[in-house]
């Protein structure tokens, strides 16, 4: 199960989060700096997989933004990387550049994916069904 | 009142923030105007500013004041307005009650919409912050929604589902009949959380695995038809049809199969034909192969395809990919006690792994390969450790010698070997070693006479050479002054060192004045100086010089053995040689019976027992006096000593050893009139004052281990405690469990005493050792509480072995027995503190 997903730009900035557990808001803040640090901190020959607290920690770089994922232990590692990228992919169909300004697309794209901390969809056509249809309904 | 700014220009401000104290001043100012707004009922603008908020609110800013705004839009008809209003409920609103009260409205409303988008976002806040009220109250709206014909609605249902089941388990049976048709269901969505929410019933209730058993044909169909269907355009990722199903399939067959022969049975074939067939030039294929492997470990497969599943580990090890190796290593280290064999064949693989460049794959290549240590791949193993030891990050050090030791004891194929081996290590990474590397070296020399001419030759060598590790000189100084006499030996194999006792003195006198010795290690020299006095012959004048100049020494221990050795030479030279004699050879630490000051025996101390051995019981005497010290602090000074427990000396809490080493000199300077050393009086309590003459072996009393002088002297004053075991009438019973770490007490009671023998026994089932173990109990003040000291201070890992300590409870009247636990050890060197209170003694006690 996920635990929650962050979207990280180089600075340390959190760009998206989304928590599937609930969390007391300064344990949240502090807990997010300490692990964008770590996962800052780390260089690219070491395995983007960390050990935290009780929970795994799984990170995925693109460009300037760091996915980074927290799961049960006894999630896999290896799908969840896999499904960083689907998540990427998907993100990157909808948005052409970028996705800073729509955080609430981005949420709701999150919400298709994700529920609960269980994935409920990979494929990119449903994801993103929804959301097209909201788009199109100013201009009908 | 002017229209809000837009949520662009809010980010945009932010981001041009400067400092960390401009962001908070805007966003005071934004969240002072969002709030007039609310205040003010704004409906227009409502939308717009809890979309800020919610961009505050993950900046980390508190946010809660929006809570009411989100329900607001959740209850307006405008799907736009709704769905910024189940975002914000989804990411502001906490367990707290009474607003969820006012959203289960709401989403009742929503559930029954005829729109499948609004249903859609009614389901999905409804997944993610559904709390227990709600799931009672929602159960059967999301159950009716379950049996859908829309795939949409019916993916997000179960998922909501898997919530109520985790938050309510007896809500379970309401789901339960629709999973059959979830797991048949073509969709790959709703399939997926069909599973999920088939995977968290097992979880939550095992009694419902054996229900869900009768369905692993059907879920061993689905994989088959993924593994063997070809390209599937909907679901592809680089050629594989839908990795995340096969993942979370496996993982739910893992569950069904465990410890069931049948099932397991079931499933080997298409566990084959997904490790055969998986295609691994990419990521997400080694990804399932990884899900294969765990289930194949998981469940009773077959052997054949449990070496399979060890040879797809083996062909991970040599992957380029870092994060493959990086579970490959980890699913190792979880099977290597189930397939010990299995795993021994790819040790070369996991050698080669200490050479990674991840530091990750090199911590757990290490714990892998200690693992794998044993009796017929010791020599090979324990040369590749050393060269990893010479080049391993600082932090690893301590793990990899402390490792070595345990596997050297362990394994070693001689004592020659074994000796070798750990002063390979002292001269390698001397300063990393645990304080208990010491006295366990000395002791395997002590205990293999043959080898201590050799030992002592090869340490004093070592000792030429540098003298800035610690450890290692320590032993080499208690060797030194113990086999001194050895050194001019002639040794067949290696070459003469042709020394002169000089050369000796020379090192020694190098370490007593060099800025890298501890004050302990100057201790060890010292005395090693003093004992050399018997051993040496032609230095006598340059020892009595050295021992000389540590009368005025401004270490207070140096000083006061400089003082003792000094008066030894002037006002007892008779005794000298007999006091200086080769220390006996030292039980094991593993000796069954723990230290007792023969208190239980009323017995004093035999008047005519030779003077060494009275000064054994004395310096014996720190560790249960220390307890009780220690003891003092959690009664908060209640406890008097019991004058019956302790007939040997009364434990006086504040005295030091330097005290009973007054008493010792006393006795000895009987009727001599100048030698009493006046420094002793200004002697502060120190803590842990070693040994005056067998060179300090016992320096750290909860370093354990070297207890055996007592041991013989306690033989002599109380032998029938020699044998007491810990079988009597009353049942043992189990005083603390957490974290891995369990105590146990077996009692022991003659009948008509009311002392009662506590033998505490701690076992670790951690995988990873815990050190620095400190056991302390309390008791009422009615009762009296005596500590005998542990048998160690590292609980081993995985229960492998043991620390003992035996308590005693003086109970004069027989009340029921309470007590009162504080446990601190550490786990990978982060401190554990654990407190606990035991209640439940058998009666009679």
């Amino acid at each position: 199960m996920l635990k929650f997903l962050l979207l990280v730009n180089k600075q340390g900035h959190t760009r998206v989060s989304q928590y599937y557990e609930h969390m007391e808001l300064e344990e949240r803040t502090n807990m997010e700096a300490e692990i964008t640090r770590k996962c800052l901190a780390r260089s690219d020959d070491q395995c983007p997989f960390m050990e935290f607290k009780n929970f795994k920690v799984i990170y995925r770089r693109y460009a300037s933004l760091l996915f980074i994922v927290g799961v049960d232990s006894d999630e896999n590692e290896l799908s969840i990387l896999e499904f960083i990228h689907n998540l990427v992919e998907t993100l990157d169909r909808y948005f052409s550049s970028v996705i800073m300004f729509n955080l609430d697309k981005v949420h709701m794209i999150l919400d298709e994916m994700i529920m609960n901390g269980q994935i409920v969809e990979t494929n990119k056509n449903r994801i993103l069904a929804p959301i097209s249809v909201l788009d199109e309904k100013p201009t009908s | 009142m002017p229209a809000p700014g837009k949520l662009r220009d809010l980010i945009r401000t932010i981001r041009a923030a400067r400092t960390a104290a401009d962001e908070r001043s805007v966003i005071s100012k934004e969240c002072a105007s969002i709030r007039d707004s609310f205040r003010e009922e704004d409906n227009d603008f409502r939308c717009r500013n809890v979309a800020k908020l919610l961009y505050i609110h993950m900046l980390g800013y508190p946010a809660h004041f929006g809570q009411l705004e989100c329900l607001k839009l959740i209850a307006s008809p405008k799907f736009t307005d709704k769905r910024i209003g189940y975002l914000g409920a989804m990411l502001l609103l906490d367990e707290r009650q009474d607003v969820h009260l006012l959203v289960t409205n709401s989403l009742k409303n929503d559930l029954s919409h005829t729109n499948q988008f609004v249903v859609g976002l009614a389901l999905c806040s409804l997944g993610n912050i559904c709390s227990q009220e709600m799931s009672r109250d929602l159960a059967g709206e999301v159950e009716k929604l379950l049996k859908s014909t829309n795939s949409y609605l019916r993916k997000k249902a179960a998922l909501c589902a898997v919530r109520i089941v985790r938050k309510v388990p007896e809500l379970m049976e309401v789901f339960v009949p629709t999973t059959r048709s979830l797991l048949t269901e073509r969709n790959h969505g709703v399939l997926v959380c069909g599973v999920s929410l088939v995977t968290e019933m097992c979880r939550v209730n095992p009694e419902t695995l054996s229900h869900f058993r009768r369905h692993v044909p059907t879920l061993v169909k689905t994989l088959k038809n993924l593994v063997m269907s070809g390209y599937s355009p909907e679901h592809d990722v680089s050629g594989i049809s839908d990795p995340f199903i096969q993942v979370k399939v496996l993982r739910l067959l893992r569950m069904l199969g465990k410890d069931e022969e049948s099932v397991s049975e079931q499933m080997n074939d298409v566990l084959a034909q997904v490790a055969t067939n998986t295609e691994t030039s990419k990521n997400v294929g080694n990804a399932i192969l990884y899900e294969t492997v765990l289930t194949i470990m998981d469940t009773k497969s077959e052997s054949g395809l449990r070496v399979l599943a060890i040879n797809i580990l083996g062909r991970f090890l040599l992957n380029n990919d870092k994060n493959i190796r990086y579970v490959a290593l980890n699913t190792l280290l979880k099977t290597v006690h189930a397939d010990y064999n299995a795993v021994q064949r790819h040790r070369t693989t996991i050698l080669d792994c200490l050479k990674d460049p991840d530091i990750s794959i090199r911590r757990r290549a290490m714990e892998l390969s200690f693992a794998l240590i044993n009796a017929s791949n010791i020599r090979g193993m324990m040369k590749e450790l050393l060269t990893f030891l010479v080049k391993t990050d600082v932090e690893f050090k301590s793990y990899v010698t402390s490792n070595i030791f345990l596997a050297a004891e362990k394994h070693s194929p001689n004592k020659r070997w074994h000796i070798d081996t750990m002063m390979k290590v002292l001269t390698t990474a001397g300063n990393f070693v645990r304080d208990d590397t010491v006295p366990s070296l000395i002791h395997l020399v002590s205990t293999s006479s043959e080898l201590q001419g050799y030992a002592v030759q090869r340490l004093f060598k070592a000792m030429q050479n540098d003298i800035s590790q610690q450890p290692l000189v320590q032993v080499g100084s208690w060797c030194c002054g113990e086999y001194g006499d050895q050194l001019f030996v002639e040794s067949e194999e290696d070459e003469a060192l042709n020394l002169t006792e000089n050369d000796v003195l020379d090192v020694l006198e190098s370490i007593l004045y060099s800025t890298h010795s501890t004050p302990t290690t100057k201790e060890y020299a010292l005395t090693a100086v003093m004992k050399l006095s018997t051993r040496f012959t032609v230095t006598m004048e340059r020892i009595k010089n050295i021992i000389n100049q540590f009368e005025v020494n401004m270490d207070v221990e140096l000083q006061q053995r400089g003082v003792e050795f000094g008066s030894l030479f002037k006002n007892h030279d008779s005794m000298r040689s007999a006091l200086l004699e080769k220390m006996p050879v030292m039980e094991s630490k593993l000796a069954p019976e723990p230290v007792t000051n023969g208190e239980v025996s009323t017995q004093p101390t035999p008047p005519t027992q030779p003077v060494i051995e009275t000064k054994e019981v004395v310096v014996e005497q720190k560790p249960p006096k220390q307890a009780s010290e220690t003891l003092l602090d959690l009664l908060g000074g209640g406890s008097q000593p019991e004058p019956t427990l302790a007939p040997v000396q009364p434990p006086a809490p504040a005295a030091s050893s330097g005290g009973d080493l007054l008493d010792l000199l006393g006795g000895l300077d009987l009727g001599s009139t100048n030698a009493g050393p006046p420094p002793m009086n200004m002697m502060a309590p120190s803590p842990a004052v070693p040994n005056l003459l067998d060179g300090g072996g016992l320096l750290n009393p909860a370093g354990g281990g070297m207890q055996a002088p007592l041991q013989m002297n306690h033989e002599q004053i109380a032998p029938q405690n020699q044998n007491q075991d810990f079988s009597s009438g009353f049942p043992s019973m189990t005083a603390f469990e957490n974290n891995g770490l369990k105590v146990t007490f077996a009692f022991d009671k003659a009948p008509g005493n009311h002392v009662v023998s506590i033998m505490v026994t701690a076992t670790n089932s951690l995988a990873i050792p815990m050190t620095d173990f400190v056991f302390q109990a309390a008791v009422p003040k009615t009762f009296q509480l005596q500590l005998q000291s542990p048998s160690g201070n590292i609980v081993p890992p995985n229960n492998s072995g043991t620390v003992n300590q035996e308590v005693k409870v003086a109970n004069p009247q027989q009340q029921p027995l309470r007590m009162r636990l504080k446990l601190m050890y550490k786990v990978n060197g982060a401190p554990v503190n654990e407190q606990g209170e035991v209640n439940s003694f058998p009666p009679g006690l």
